[in-house]
């Protein structure tokens, strides 16, 4: 029985002190060094659309840093949108990210009911601590970014004269629209606007007959919130101003700068909560403000040296003053109109 | 009330109505030739988006314009085929099978998709029919600009109107599909069979769904969007009944309610559009379409045996 007495080896003795390190070392590892989250997001478009593009985008990159295990479903109907959230948390998911902009309620009760699942949505509404404390809400504020282009904008329309069209006028596409339209006037105080909705968030035939449209009455610079208005304006040779994702590849000619929106600060921030045991109710909009890194300008690429240097001037100064927060880009969700 | 007259006169506007109406007389003749061969199509809103992948997704992988086009058609007819052999032999009802041929086509459209193409960031592009331009006659006033810049898909469409007209009304194919949709029993009577011609109207009437659906993303814009269709296929069952089931009347719908559509959108640009809020414009081309088929459809006859299935020997 001798043989079999526990006694300390060397071997046992590096072991043990190594699974230690490790132990203590734990705290200030990276934060996603350990398990990943189980991430789902729920999307009632196909990914390819521009808005939900920009999400998948930042969840396969925090994917790639093994920082979440991300699925998703996509087109998935309002009307269906809770049971597949749901199913999702019965799988086991510990952060669920999507949008709920036409299932509030429903998507909020199923929130309830899963209290120990981390939601991240997109909503028009404010976070509600006391019924959803865990359901933080996001969207889309990229006035900062839509701002300057609004600024090129005014820089490079010859007649002053700005066509928008966009899909229905709601505080996520106004809010955009109003701070383009507020960086136009800094360059070009007299412009004049032309805004048309079409009813519909996929109908780029349509769009691009509104566009078309607006060219034949005067138009020379479109703001394309919608797929199809950067179509007519390069079939007609006219400038656009891009939205959420950078298009300027596509039409290289035409599209002059594009107002980005990098979802990467809201989702790391939420990974950030879960991980340390912080996860609550709040409002993730600002994680979209450009001092946060969640908006910026894309690059001019094609245009390079095309728009004035006084006007890139103007523009580096607000991008800094808005980093800095010495000027903020007002927020008006109200519905814009022709002028 | 000058910005009325303004846009009426503008030849980009007559343009742009025809452009916004061919994918609509497209589709509405397949309707049209389903439904005098007795049979209600409702499976049309789905083919035209199989017709707008199929024929997109052609093109993408390198065939010729036309190529696609056919290839779309081809797609059509498969779905038609489906949805014959469900409400012609076995006489199911033409209402449930035509939606049920709805939701599948869409969704399989939509896996197809993804299964073709599982990583993109944004749809990609092809290159579409390109404006004709007819030398002389496009140098035309107005009229030139109208009608000489339009694409081969275009005029292609207006052909397909014509041709429909005459094989309905001028040839004994024509006089034999109405005459199914009538009066099934005596198509049988004369020894012709009933169930082929409805099928073969369905199909071929499909087919031309799917064309209109393909115009979508060959001519009128150069990439697939899931919902592109967006509700243009229940629009053209609309101008059928407006049509009074007539291929002249409804092509003459077609333009009609594409004239809405195009003065709706320019009208939201006047002084007016800031004044009143923009559903007002989109509902508008849907209500005078209405106010429209009240006024044309009182004198309407319709196919006496639509949405009767025929059993042979049944009395």
């Amino acid at each position: 029985m001798k043989e079999h007495e526990f006694r300390p080896t060397r071997r046992g003795l590096i072991f043990g002190a190594g699974v230690a390190t490790l132990v203590v070392a734990m705290p200030t590892a990276p934060l996603w060094a350990a398990e990943p989250i189980k991430m789902a997001g729920i999307y009632t478009v196909p990914v390819e659309q521009q808005w939900v593009s920009r999400i998948h985008l930042a969840a396969e990159a925090a994917k790639a840093a093994g920082a979440v295990d991300y699925v998703y479903t996509e087109n998935v109907a309002n009307t269906d949108y809770a049971r597949v959230m749901r199913e999702y948390c019965e799988q086991g998911m510990q952060l669920i990210v999507g949008e709920i902009f036409g299932a509030e309620q429903e998507a909020r009760e199923v929130c309830s009911e899963y209290p120990n699942v981390a939601f991240l949505l997109g909503s028009s509404f404010p976070p509600d601590e006391a019924a959803n404390p865990n359901l933080a809400v996001f969207d889309n504020y990229v006035q900062d970014a839509s701002y300057l282009s609004g600024i090129i904008a005014g820089a490079m329309t010859k007649s002053g004269n700005i066509g928008m069209v966009g899909g229905f006028p709601i505080p996520e596409v106004n809010r955009l629209m109003n701070a383009f339209m507020a960086g136009v006037r800094e360059t070009r105080p007299d412009a004049k606007f032309q805004v048309s909705f079409i009813g519909s968030w996929f109908d780029p035939p349509k769009a691009k007959e509104t566009a078309f449209a607006m060219i034949e009455a005067g138009v020379d610079l479109l703001y394309a919130e919608r797929f199809g208005v950067s179509d007519a304006a390069k079939e007609k040779g006219i400038l656009a101003i891009g939205n959420v994702i950078d298009s300027q590849a596509d039409y290289p000619d035409t599209v002059v700068a594009s107002a980005l929106w990098h979802f990467e600060p809201t989702l790391n921030a939420a990974i950030e909560a879960i991980n340390g045991g912080a996860f609550k109710a709040a409002d993730y909009g600002v994680y979209s403000f450009m001092k946060n890194g969640g908006c910026s300008l894309a690059p001019l690429g094609t245009f390079e040296g095309k728009v004035p240097a006084e006007v890139m001037a103007k523009i580096a100064e607000k991008e800094a003053a808005i980093k800095d927060g010495s000027f903020t880009v007002a927020i008006d969700d109200g519905e814009p109109k022709s002028s | 009330m000058t910005d009325l007259i303004d846009i009426l006169i503008s030849a980009s506007f007559w343009a742009a109505v025809i452009r916004i109406a061919s994918p609509l007389i497209l589709a509405t003749m397949g309707e049209l030739i389903c439904e005098r061969a007795g049979i209600l199509n409702l499976g049309i809103e789905g083919i035209m988006v199989v017709g707008a992948f199929t024929g997109w997704l052609a093109v993408y992988q390198g065939m010729p314009l036309w190529g696609g086009v056919a290839v779309a058609m081809a797609a059509g007819m498969l779905f038609g085929l489906l949805h014959a052999t469900l409400t012609i032999p076995f006489g199911l009802s033409q209402h449930v099978v035509g939606l049920g041929v709805t939701l599948l086509a869409t969704s399989t459209s939509s896996f197809a998709y993804r299964l073709a193409l599982p990583e993109v960031t944004s749809p990609p592009k092809i290159v579409p029919f390109q404006p004709l331009d007819v030398p002389v006659f496009s140098d035309i006033p107005f009229l030139g600009e109208v009608l000489f810049t339009q694409t081969a898909f275009t005029w292609f469409a207006f052909t397909v109107a014509v041709l429909v007209s005459l094989v309905l009304f001028r040839t004994p194919l024509g006089l034999a599909i109405r005459a199914a949709g009538e009066n099934p029993s005596a198509v049988e009577a004369q020894g012709l069979s009933v169930t082929g011609l409805r099928m073969g109207a369905v199909i071929v009437g499909s087919g031309l769904m799917a064309m209109g659906g393909a115009f979508l993303t060959l001519s009128a814009f150069s990439s697939f969007f899931f919902e592109m269709v967006n509700g243009r296929g229940w629009i053209c069952v609309a101008l059928v009944v407006f049509g009074a089931w007539m291929p002249g009347k409804a092509a003459l719908g077609a333009i009609l309610f594409a004239a809405f559509d195009a003065l709706q959108i320019r009208l939201q640009q006047t002084p007016l559009g800031a004044d009143l809020p923009y559903q007002v414009f989109l509902m508008a081309p849907y209500v005078l379409s209405i106010l429209a088929l009240i006024l044309m459809s009182r004198r309407a006859e319709v196919p006496a045996a639509l949405m009767t299935a025929y059993n042979k020997g049944e009395r």
